[in-house]
């Protein structure tokens, strides 16, 4: 990892200046994505850990194989969960544009990279929602599931309570992130960062929302691809 | 709400979009690449095979996780106490999933050896339902879902 262009030789920890180098709220979001890192990275090992002890699991390709408007008996894996991923890379794209737009003082582009943003987490909650419906209409829920496993065994819940579990709680960071981006979107039209002469409050923002989108990088490659 | 001073680092230059636009290229590659293994590894009833497909997936999985962390979140311009703070832990976690997922496939091999009635019942098939057929969520549910 490369070190800035700022020497070795400063005296980082002789008080009179960050001695991370960044500012105070920007270090404490970045301790607070390790441990929601720590949270996410429990909840997937634990699954890792039940599914390495279970004999059989489901298939994920037999269970995760429609998508919206597809009839009865579609058989299209990975064909959703491709454009979810996608959606929310490129709104990952479009939040890290609004911080280098908060970098030059860009007030409008700022404005819009953001809306384009809350956009996608909205377009993902929503295909997140659709998936959800969709397998409990075909009888899964927390403590239910219709899927046998691949081997043709009956299998247990764990494969349902820790999808809805997990991406449950995804999701639900996914809507936090998207509302924290609301609330910096009127931020920023009213005129708060202008005021205040920075738009660190958007590079923050947008750590978190690139954390939302690095724990959904784990959480479909464990149960769609693995 | 005030911020400290900081000796601003070099970021992005002015108009230095460019970076960010070539990780977005790189990480759509990346997910492209995964999804097509994932596809691939369909039908494919090899063990050893199956297991480098998903080593290949994890690799590709690890490698976006790198690009997010480094460009995005912007880490790879940060100072080397901050990059250490973020990774030294992250690499406890690697630790961490090894020690799980080995007891994790301990503990099945006990129980496949111990107990007759786990290792019977990966044997036998699933009363051949159909997902629509059996366990109608109407009759469990005890508020309305809908």
């Amino acid at each position: 990892m490369e070190t800035t262009t700022v020497g070795a030789d400063t005296k980082w920890w002789n008080g009179g200046k960050s001695p991370f180098n960044v500012e105070y709220g920007k270090l404490m979001m970045w301790y607070f994505l390790m441990s929601d890192t720590f949270t996410f990275g429990a909840f997937l090992i634990s699954y890792g850990t039940i599914r390495f002890s279970s004999n059989g699991w489901p298939d994920p390709n037999e269970v995760f194989k429609s998508y919206p408007g597809s009839g009865e008996g579609t058989n299209a894996p990975l064909v959703f969960v491709s454009i979810m991923t996608f959606i929310l890379i490129v709104s990952s794209v479009t939040m890290v544009l609004a911080v280098h737009a908060g970098h030059e003082r860009k007030k409008k582009q700022v404005a819009t990279y953001l809306i384009w943003t809350i956009i996608g987490g909205l377009a993902f909650l929503s295909c997140q929602a659709w998936e959800w419906t969709h397998l409990h209409h075909e009888g899964a829920w927390w403590g239910m599931n219709p899927f046998p496993n691949s081997d043709g065994t009956p299998s247990s819940t764990n494969f349902t309570n820790f999808f809805f579990t997990i991406t449950g709680f995804h999701g639900f960071h996914v809507l936090s992130g998207v509302v924290i981006n609301i609330v910096m979107l009127i931020m920023t039209l009213s005129g708060t960062f202008e005021r205040k002469g920075h738009y660190l409050m958007i590079e923050k923002a947008g750590l978190y929302w690139h954390f939302v989108d690095l724990v959904w990088v784990f959480v479909f490659t464990c149960f769609y691809l693995l | 709400m005030e911020h400290t001073t900081a000796i601003h680092a070099e970021h992005d230059s002015h108009g230095g979009t460019k970076e960010i636009w070539r990780t977005f290229w790189i990480l759509l590659g990346l997910t492209i690449v995964e999804l097509a293994l994932g596809y691939m590894m369909i039908g494919v009833e090899g063990h050893g095979l199956r297991l480098t497909i998903k080593g290949a997936i994890i690799i590709l999985m690890l490698a976006k996780a790198f690009y997010i962390v480094a460009y995005f979140m912007h880490l790879k311009g940060e100072i080397r106490n901050l990059v250490m703070t973020i990774l030294v832990p992250l690499g406890l976690l690697i630790w961490a999933i090894i020690a799980f997922l080995y007891e994790g496939n301990a503990y099945k091999s006990n129980r496949n050896t111990y107990d007759a009635y786990k290792r019977e019942g990966s044997y036998m098939q699933a009363p051949g339902k159909k997902a629509h057929e059996t366990t109608k969520p109407e009759e469990k549910r005890t508020g309305t879902m809908e």
